[in-house]
């Protein structure tokens, strides 16, 4: 064996499994406002392409020390927080008996498919009509939107929970309340709150078109306000404080997660 | 308290799975039922918990389950099925609270089930920290805590490599000679059946039917890991297997 030649065995094993980098997230970020930054100074971008960001944060800060940023803010917060909080209790509930009861599934899960797809701006007019032009529609649309993600999530959630846990449960004799609290809701939660990102990124959207109609304060009427005036500064401002908002609830769900879903491997 | 099943039978559509099986599962023995993969004995353990309803015959309990047992029949599972977000004593609890036991009179009892597993240093630790072998002796405290009258262990150790599966027999065998248990044990490993089996039950594939039944006179005690004792029971067991397992492998699914 001794003369036959050696070669290391060449590695292919690698690839395939994306890791989380730290700060590679923000640094595309930074890399994309100073392209813009200097593209607006320098003048390849045009003014009315889009606003220098520099500018953008400068009326950021205008609006800060104006105090009207939470002039505008505050309502936005409130109505999101009023119709999220209707929609996504809600739609835990009623997803939890279309998840245990055979009736209450064959019943709803069509009703539910048919509404899904509404888009719900639609149905704006039609809640003013129901609720009124002041905050009553804006929380039954904020709410109606979380509802249907809300819905389906938490059904999928509760079928997927594990049901030898179940059977175990049942061997024990435990209750059936005590089943549905001890197991199938615990087991549900990392389910229901994945789809909590997806409803209240759409809590989001739909805030920002009820406040288009009819509201004096909020960040869509601010956002509306700059668009019909063209002044792409304040625009910009006001998609930031969006953006971030959604940075910010994404953040508060990691949060829970971590927090509550610890038991993972 | 023993158990008696009578003409148990049962048919999934037009496809009969068991036939006629007539046992009966006396105090303070363990009754190992072997069989070759399909023959039903999952399911006849599922019968036996009142998990599933058999179509034919009947499970009976002859006499009264022991004052203080609180689950006469209780199940340990192949898969472990503990609550991953529970911890080690909270898993125990959890069959406990439904019967009004908690604080002083929980801990009691969870501290001595948790003693006589050798788990006591684990109370806190959670599911995803435990190896296997521990998960299932996780699982053994919790049926330990209710009092059963009768075990039903679903290949409880099929899911362990084999050293794991060699500690967890001598803890079974140690369990039982010090305070004796009726059990119902279901696998498809003869060692584990000749190790722990007072009576193996043998069954024959599909249609499932009593074909042989076993009896291992030597104290569990006495049996250990290379017995030749054991080991001609094993071969025997084989032998009346061998066949069986050999056609229900070659047999097409019905799903």
């Amino acid at each position: 064996m001794s003369d036959t030649s050696k070669r290391t065995v060449a590695f292919r094993g690698g690839g395939f499994a994306p890791k989380p980098q730290a700060w590679i997230g923000v640094m595309v970020f930074v890399v994309l406002i100073l392209v813009a930054e200097w593209g607006t100074r320098a003048g390849w971008i045009s003014a009315l392409t889009l606003p220098k960001p520099s500018d953008v944060l400068e009326t950021f800060r205008q609006l800060y020390s104006s105090g009207l940023l939470f002039q505008h803010l505050g309502p936005s917060l409130a109505r999101l927080a009023v119709g999220a909080t209707l929609g996504v209790s809600i739609g835990i509930s009623v997803g939890v008996l279309i998840g245990l009861f055979s009736y209450i599934r064959s019943g709803l899960v069509p009703v539910i498919a048919a509404i899904f797809p509404i888009p719900k701006i639609a149905l704006l007019p039609l809640f003013v009509i129901w609720f009124g032009i002041g905050e009553g529609s804006k929380y039954a649309l904020i709410a109606f939107g979380t509802f249907t993600p809300t819905v389906v999530a938490t059904y999928g959630a509760v079928d997927n929970v594990d049901r030898t846990l179940i059977r175990m449960g049942q061997s024990f004799g435990l209750s059936w309340w005590s089943i549905v609290r001890k197991i199938i809701l615990p087991g549900a939660l990392p389910g229901i709150l994945s789809g909590l990102r997806i409803s209240l990124s759409i809590a989001i959207i739909l805030l920002v078109a009820a406040e288009m109609l009819g509201a004096q304060y909020g960040i869509g009427a601010y956002i509306l306000e700059a668009g019909s005036l063209y002044d792409l500064e304040r625009l910009f401002a006001g998609v930031v404080i969006l953006s971030l908002l959604g940075v910010v609830v994404s953040a508060v769900i990691s949060f829970i997660e971590r927090r509550m879903l610890g038991w993972r491997s | 308290m023993d158990i008696r099943l009578e003409g148990i039978g049962h048919s999934y559509d037009d496809f009969e799975v068991m036939r006629d099986i007539t046992l009966d599962i006396p105090n303070q023995q363990i009754i190992c039922i072997v069989g070759p993969s399909g023959c039903g004995k999952s399911t006849l353990l599922r019968f036996i918990g009142g998990l599933e309803r058999p179509q034919r015959g009947q499970v009976l309990q002859v006499g009264d389950a022991p004052k203080d047992c609180l689950n006469p029949l209780t199940y340990i599972f192949q898969d472990f099925a503990l609550l991953p977000w529970r911890t080690v004593k909270g898993n125990i609890s959890l069959v406990l609270e439904d019967h009004g036991i908690r604080s002083a009179a929980a801990r009691e009892i969870i501290d001595d089930v948790l003693a006589r597993t050798r788990l006591t240093d684990f109370a806190k630790a959670l599911p995803k920290q435990l190896s296997g072998g521990m998960k299932q002796r996780v699982a053994i405290a919790r049926a330990l805590a209710v009092k059963p009258a009768v075990m039903l262990m679903d290949e409880p150790l099929s899911a362990l490599d084999s050293q794991t599966r060699e500690l967890l027999m001598d803890d079974l065998v140690n369990l039982w000679s010090r305070q004796p248990f009726t059990a119902v044990y279901v696998t498809h490993n003869l060692a584990e059946a000749v190790r722990l089996g007072h009576k193996v039950v043998v069954l024959s594939r599909r249609p499932g039917q009593i074909r042989e039944i076993v009896e291992i006179d030597k104290p569990l005690s006495e049996r250990a890991f290379g017995d030749a004792d054991l080991d001609a029971y094993q071969k025997r067991l084989w032998n009346l297997m061998r066949d069986e397992a050999r056609a229900a492998d070659e047999e097409l699914l019905h799903v």
